[in-house]
């Protein structure tokens, strides 16, 4: 399956300082729609710091992020991508489908309707259910579910695997798989060894 | 994706959240309460003493209370992440941001409103100055949440800002303190209060229309 539009994600000599310790320099990637970066290093070598910065949380110290060959502050990065993090960016005293709705409402919608992406991520019949009754594992399928429910190219993955069982891991790979198909592209970071077939992995190793 | 459809969407949470953490809102209005209700005992018997100061302990009580409810305007956001995601989002952050203080306000200013004449007849403020002081609270209440939410988002990254807090923030409560204390001040004694009821209008919407842009850059500065 191939989308009409391909998309470009681009960095160009990018450079971390922090406290004075250069974490990374001159870094570069070209990453089209279809393609996954897979940022390996130890802990410590800057990958979220990387991460944050490709979000536009950060400034880098040097270089550049193009998406589309556009900088991202002038181009639609920001209606194309979404972020996962370490921080699960959902309220616990709200329901698992308040906290969809809201991050629906703050994006556009995509692929999949609410009870549809539920169901892709095993939390169906979970909608009325407070997430502070929920697993950490639940919970970081709820915050991956958000990537089903809203419009995007881009998915940026700080350690998506993270307290997520080996069925849970198989499941997310399972869906990076089909959205790399459908023109999709994911930049991530992960401690485990991820096995996506068919699928074109660039990997930089920031150590 | 609609703006507008964003903008109530952040408010209804946040009301939402409001009601399922009750004892944290009700914290500010219990102490704005709690602090005027206290007045009369201590002051003692002298009911002039105490009509002459009433707009002034009403004003400052107000004030105290809305800088204890500021913390948690951005706290459980950036604790938990959300404020990540809003910030990523495609609309523009200050109407987000704007939003969240609207939520803010509704939660932690208006109920002050509501037992503010009560408290005002506690302390024998006259009748025919109510309406000012409803009007004061009304045209003030969201400049404290407007000004305050400056000061969080320069906070909201520090794990101790509190005392930061205060200092940033107090100064710029000044004039709304001024002007409101003294228009109902006015108001009591029966003279006219137009001038300071339309520089409050004038602050209220200076604060309405610049407050926004400097939260939505300062968060994005904490965030970092």
């Amino acid at each position: 399956m191939q989308t009409k539009s391909t998309h470009s994600f681009k960095g160009a000599g990018l450079s971390c300082i922090r406290d004075d310790r250069v974490l990374f320099e001159q870094l570069a990637f070209d990453l089209v729609s279809g393609q996954v970066l897979l940022l390996e290093g130890k802990n410590g070598s800057g990958k979220t710091s990387l991460l944050r910065i490709l979000c536009g949380f950060r400034e880098p110290d040097a270089g550049a992020i193009y998406w589309c060959g556009d900088a991202i502050k002038d181009s639609l990065f920001y209606a194309q991508m979404a972020y996962v993090g370490h921080l699960d960016g959902i309220k616990k005293e709200l329901s698992v489908l308040e906290n969809l709705k809201i991050s629906l409402a703050l994006s556009c919608s995509g692929r999949y309707s609410i009870d549809q992406a539920l169901a892709k991520v095993h939390l169906a019949g979970y909608d009325d259910v407070l997430v502070q009754a929920l697993s950490a594992g639940q919970k970081r399928r709820l915050s991956l579910a958000r990537l089903l429910i809203t419009e995007n190219v881009l998915w940026i993955l700080d350690e998506p695997f993270t307290s997520l069982d080996r069925q849970g891991i198989a499941l997310i790979e399972t869906l990076m798989i089909e959205h790399c198909a459908n023109g999709g592209m994911i930049v991530l970071t992960s401690h485990h060894d991820i096995a996506l077939h068919n699928v074109d992995v660039l990997t930089i190793n920031l150590s | 994706m609609s703006l507008s459809r964003a903008f109530f969407a952040v408010i209804r949470r946040d009301l939402v959240l409001a009601l399922r953490r009750r004892s944290e809102v009700a914290n500010p209005l219990l102490f704005f309460i709690l602090v005027i209700t206290l007045f009369p005992l201590g002051i003692g018997a002298q009911p002039h003493l105490l009509q002459a100061i009433a707009p002034g302990i009403i004003w400052v009580s107000a004030l105290l209370a809305a800088m204890l409810s500021l913390d948690s305007l951005f706290r459980s956001d950036f604790d938990d992440g959300s404020l990540e995601q809003m910030l990523l989002s495609p609309h523009p952050t200050s109407i987000l941001v704007l939003a969240k203080i609207a939520a803010h306000w509704l939660v932690t200013g208006l109920p002050l409103l509501i037992v503010a004449p009560l408290l005002a007849v506690f302390l024998g403020m006259p009748n025919h100055a109510l309406g000012i002081l409803l009007l004061t609270l009304l045209l003030g209440t969201p400049v404290l949440s407007l000004i305050g939410a400056i000061g969080v988002a320069l906070t909201v990254g520090l794990r101790r800002g509190g005392m930061i807090l205060s200092l940033l923030v107090l100064p710029l409560y000044v004039p709304v303190l001024i002007f409101a204390g003294n228009a109902v001040q006015m108001a009591s004694g029966g003279l006219p209060v137009d001038a300071q009821i339309n520089i409050l209008i004038s602050i209220l919407l200076m604060a309405l229309v610049l407050a926004p842009l400097p939260v939505a850059a300062a968060l994005k500065m904490s965030i970092n």
